[in-house]
């Protein structure tokens, strides 16, 4: 038990300044009939650090990485490099071993990259202002939907069909409980994108619409036709962005008029880690600061007129409004944060724009390539890192086989959306920075030979 | 929208020599190791990098027209500049690395390294959530593996592994309450709540749909068991209760109350953010409890970060397991693990009320936890507890005397320790007590928190610190205390050797400042 310090001396010692004659005198209060006496039926005892490693390695290796073989999957969860110093400084104890930082004078290291975080995200997202993270982007999407419904009061959200269907099932999930009214429809297989539909479903009774930018099929479409018709009817419109890298590319939703924004962080900093923890981005227009979610970090001075760094705002909180809060939210994903804004930091501008059009170029070429092949179709008229191939035929076990052949090709819209029959012939491939043209060329083959 | 070329100077009076304290003042702001670090945005250029990235492939771009054209504004550093940003700024945190961290209720204990090393293996951290499920039958096996300690540590019958912190927890755990009320066509609309409850819990209720109302606490700081009984009735959907409580006290009548609340065709939540004191020593599920969610982060160690990543799965009765989220996996007899998630939900769990997040929690801290659990195995979590519940008695009992205590008399407590600011004079508070234990190298106790007590401050000293580190804490906390009952004007103005002096809160939430901008007037935010 080498984490533990105390010695059978000092538990001694210790008991009789308590005045107590053993250590079930300290659990009194626990009824007899519910104290377990005795070890736990079909738990192992404690084991040295060797014995745990290799235990958890050997669970390790019965997975496939994807750094070990050519990998195209997206949806929602990009493979990017994370630079070396990344990972070293979210590592270091003072940062990794910190509580959330309601003691500002000695947590000036985590509020203050909080605070550059923020700005790093508004001014991605093209917004005024941006919280200091949320768990990921699918609670952070339903998040937003609730705090349109408590800026509009009203509980009509339409959401896009190219929204992430898991972001969607999110908001089911608690629409069915807090009552409020979803519209949406899952896509087809089309190149269009469901602007107009959408458009012609604004009326007075809706609080937000959802759009998905770019959507799930890969496709970017404009905001700005349904930013104008939702401010019309006092709506508001809520943009999600799952891949973040693309806006270093493409322009930014508050540049469309979007009045949030918020994504999944995951791409920069984070790395896959199967599915969590993430990191949700979530920003709004300056007037709306009052009503967002979770924690945030504002700027001030200490009693000698420096500046420093506070969690503020804190009013709209649960530890303070209780039932009245904005959110029950209490965590925020700090550490993770941290990764996203280092690996920020680290590229710049000029680096994210450069990451931005290698990712889309190559994803070009990817797209060129893959729909030469007989039975394949390309979808997207336009796209960022990711695009949808429709096939003659289910891509579900299409991607099975290739994982059997060491090849993670993308994945297939038949597992996102089973209750779609159609849609299974769609096959999502995601490329970015970490693909090479030698491992698109493997899929290539690799898909010809399954096709063929 | 530019950048500075250099860090802007904190405060106006850089040429000062001397300040009110009187300390000396320097040419940079810097006081040896105490940096006034720029904001990136102040020392880095949008043209600058630490990456270097190959040339893109000559072909045209197919944005649809979308192409980004405005700056965007995000200053670069190069790698070393990063490296040196971060880690002065990481020299402005306490952290548990640093010191005992007594945090009431947050339980910040030893982080061991072993758990980070696995997290980072590239079989766990390098997979996609989407590959095909043979692909990943390792992390599934983590999931299984995990999902098995918690049923049997809790005693309880299922677990739903998504939720993605505490306070998603409880949403999980409550959602399942009405999820189930719903199948049996009983729409209840109440959710009871102890005042000495997280604020998360009536927060969540609220979320979730439900009208909360308070049940108070007894002298003894426990649930008043004769009013929970008394407002319980057919609208009552059920109750939420922390346990041990935030007073740091077991609560006795647990199981009376969980029959109460079921006679009365209700669930029992419990909040088990404070699961550490009891693991190994007590069932859950023998309480009569429906769900609970355990803080993995708390109780099986994963780091802090700062305020999160979190993880909080929820352990479920019988009763409540059918309604728990998507996804979740099942072990086959051959040892294959599957995932049950939309496309193979089928008809064999129909009353799953869907998913309450993408993809399947927060893997990289089910390594971390199972790490940790199998490094203690079922006798170390025991004595992980009673250590925990050792530690926070001897600082109990070495400091009632010197710090009114408001529930020693009602016997041991559990894991934290709870005192109060009577007793203080000259008008110092608990917050003027917390900023001198900075001075004196410590993080602060829980302040003002539960609210069931005056100027409540909440130790928990955990069971990774040893006598000798919680002999030096009394000592410290003792002396503190001392002088805010002998009503010592300096505490008010600590801390004094801290990277900052008291910060302007209330200024922060009246002229709210969140982002940097480059125009902005610092004087005028010193107003």
């Amino acid at each position: 038990m080498r984490y533990l310090p105390l010695t059978p001396d000092d538990r001694q010692s210790m008991l009789s300044k308590i005045g107590a004659q053993s250590i079930d005198d300290l659990f009194v209060d626990v009824p007899e009939e519910a104290r377990l006496d005795g070890p736990i039926e079909g738990l192992p005892m404690h084991a040295g650090e060797m014995a745990v490693e290799a235990h958890m390695k050997a669970l390790a290796r019965k997975n496939h990485a994807a750094g070990d073989m050519p990998f195209f999957l997206g949806a929602g969860a990009y493979r990017h490099h994370v630079p070396a110093s990344v990972d070293h400084i979210i590592q270091r104890g003072e940062f990794l071993t910190a509580y959330t930082p309601y003691q500002p004078e000695i947590a000036q290291g985590t509020l203050q990259t909080l605070f550059e975080f923020q700005t790093q995200v508004a001014r991605l997202f093209g917004v005024d202002v941006a919280n200091a993270s949320m768990y990921d982007g699918s609670t952070a999407c339903w998040e937003a939907i609730v705090m349109a419904r408590r800026i509009t009061k009203r509980g009509k959200a339409i959401l896009s069909s190219g929204l992430h269907p898991h972001y969607v099932s999110v908001a089911k999930t608690m629409a069915r409980f807090t009552k409020d009214d979803l519209s949406y429809q899952a896509p087809t297989l089309e190149a269009a994108t469901d602007g107009q539909a959408m458009l012609d479903q604004i009326d007075d009774q809706t609080s937000c619409v959802v759009v998905q930018y770019p959507d799930i099929l890969g496709r970017i479409g404009d905001l700005s036709a349904i930013a104008e018709k939702a401010h019309k009817h006092k709506a508001l419109l809520i943009a999600v962005v799952t891949e973040p890298v693309a806006l270093g590319a493409i322009k930014s939703p508050g540049e469309m008029d979007a009045d949030i924004v918020v994504g999944e962080g995951q791409s920069l900093g984070v790395g896959l880690q199967f599915g969590g923890p993430y990191v949700g981005l979530f920003g709004c227009k300056q007037k709306y600061v009052r009503q967002m979610p979770g924690r945030l970090c504002g700027e001030t001075v200490d009693a000698e007129g420096k500046r420093g760094f506070v969690l503020t705002l804190s009013t709209r909180e649960q530890h303070i409004r209780r039932e009245k809060a904005t959110s029950n939210i209490c965590t925020n994903s700090g550490l993770c944060a941290l990764a996203f804004s280092a690996h920020m930091t680290l590229l710049g501008e000029k680096g994210l724009r450069e990451l931005a059009m290698l990712n889309h170029k190559k994803a070009v070429q990817a797209a060129d390539r893959l729909s030469q092949i007989d039975g394949v179709k390309l979808l997207n008229d336009s796209f960022f890192n990711e695009f949808t191939l429709v096939l003659d035929a289910d891509s579900r076990p299409l991607v099975r086989k290739l994982a059997d052949q060491r090849i993670l090709a993308g994945v297939s819209l038949g597992r996102l959306y089973p209750e779609v029959t159609p849609l299974a012939h769609g096959l999502l491939v995601a490329v970015t920075e970490t693909s090479t043209e030698e491992e698109l060329e493997q899929f290539a083959t690799a898909l010809e030979g399954a096709l063929s | 929208m530019s950048m500075l070329s250099e860090g802007r100077p904190t405060r106006q009076e850089d040429n000062l020599q001397m300040t009110d304290t009187g300390s000396i003042t320097t040419h940079t702001g810097n006081r040896a190791l105490m940096v006034d670090e720029p904001l990136i945005f102040e020392i880095g250029s949008p043209d600058r990098s630490g990456v270097d990235l190959p040339e893109a492939p000559q072909v045209e771009s197919r944005l649809g027209g979308f192409e980004r054209e405005a700056p965007i504004a995000i200053p670069g550093l190069s790698e070393g500049e990063m490296v040196r940003h971060y880690t002065r700024l990481s020299r402005q945190n306490y952290a548990i690395d640093v010191g005992l961290f007594p945090l009431g209720s947050c339980t910040m204990k030893h982080n061991p390294r072993l758990n980070e090393k696995i997290a980072r293996l590239k079989g766990f951290a390098d997979i996609h959530p989407l590959q095909p499920v043979d692909s990943v039958q390792g992390a599934l096996g983590v999931i299984n593996e995990l999902a098995v300690w918690l049923i049997k540590l809790t005693g309880m019958h299922g677990v739903a592994m998504t939720p993605k912190a505490g306070a998603h927890g409880e949403l999980c755990g409550i959602l399942c309450i009405r999820a189930a009320l719903e199948a049996r066509g009983d729409a209840r609309e109440v959710i009871l709540v102890p005042e000495s409850a997280h604020g998360t819990n009536p927060a969540t209720a609220a979320f979730a749909g439900y009208k909360v109302e308070d049940i108070p606490a007894n002298a003894a700081g426990r649930v008043d068991l004769e009013a929970l009984k008394a407002r319980l009735g057919p609208d009552v959907a059920g109750v939420m209760i922390t346990n041990p409580n935030t007073c740091g006290l077991f609560e006795p009548d647990m199981k009376a109350i969980s029959d109460a609340v079921h006679a009365a065709g209700g669930y029992v939540y419990c909040d088990g953010a404070n699961f550490n004191a009891i693991v190994g020593k007590v069932r859950p599920g023998d309480l009569g409890i429906d769900a609970m969610h355990i803080n993995l982060h708390k109780t099986f160690s994963t780091p802090h970060g700062g305020g999160g990543p979190g993880s909080g799965p929820v352990v479920l009765s019988e009763a409540l397991s059918p309604y728990g989220p998507l996804p979740f996996t099942e072990r086959h007899s051959d040892g294959h693990i599957t995932l049950v998630e939309e496309e193979t939900v089928e008809d064999r769990h129909p009353h799953t009320f869907g998913r309450m997040s993408a993809f399947h929690g927060q893997m990289g801290m089910f390594t971390r936890a199972l790490t940790y659990i199998l490094s203690h195995g079922a006798d170390g979590l025991k004595q992980v507890a009673e250590d925990a519940v050792l530690n926070a008695n001897y600082i109990l009992r070495s400091l009632e005397d010197v710090l009114d205590a408001p529930f020693a008399h009602s016997g041991p407590c559990m894991h934290e320790a709870l005192f109060s600011d009577k007793g203080f004079t000259n008008e110092l508070t608990t917050l003027d007590l917390a900023k001198g234990m900075i001075d004196e190298g410590y993080h602060p106790m829980t302040m003002y928190f539960p609210l069931v007590v005056h100027g409540a401050m909440l130790v928990e000293p955990t069971e990774t610190e040893s006598k000798a580190a919680i002999d030096q804490f009394i000592g410290a906390f003792r002396s503190v205390a001392e002088r805010a009952k002998a009503g010592d004007e300096s505490l008010k103005s600590a801390p004094y050797f801290a990277p900052r002096r008291r910060l302007d809160e209330t200024q922060a939430a009246r002229k709210p400042i969140l982002v940097w901008t480059e125009d902005e007037d610092f004087a005028q935010a010193a107003e």
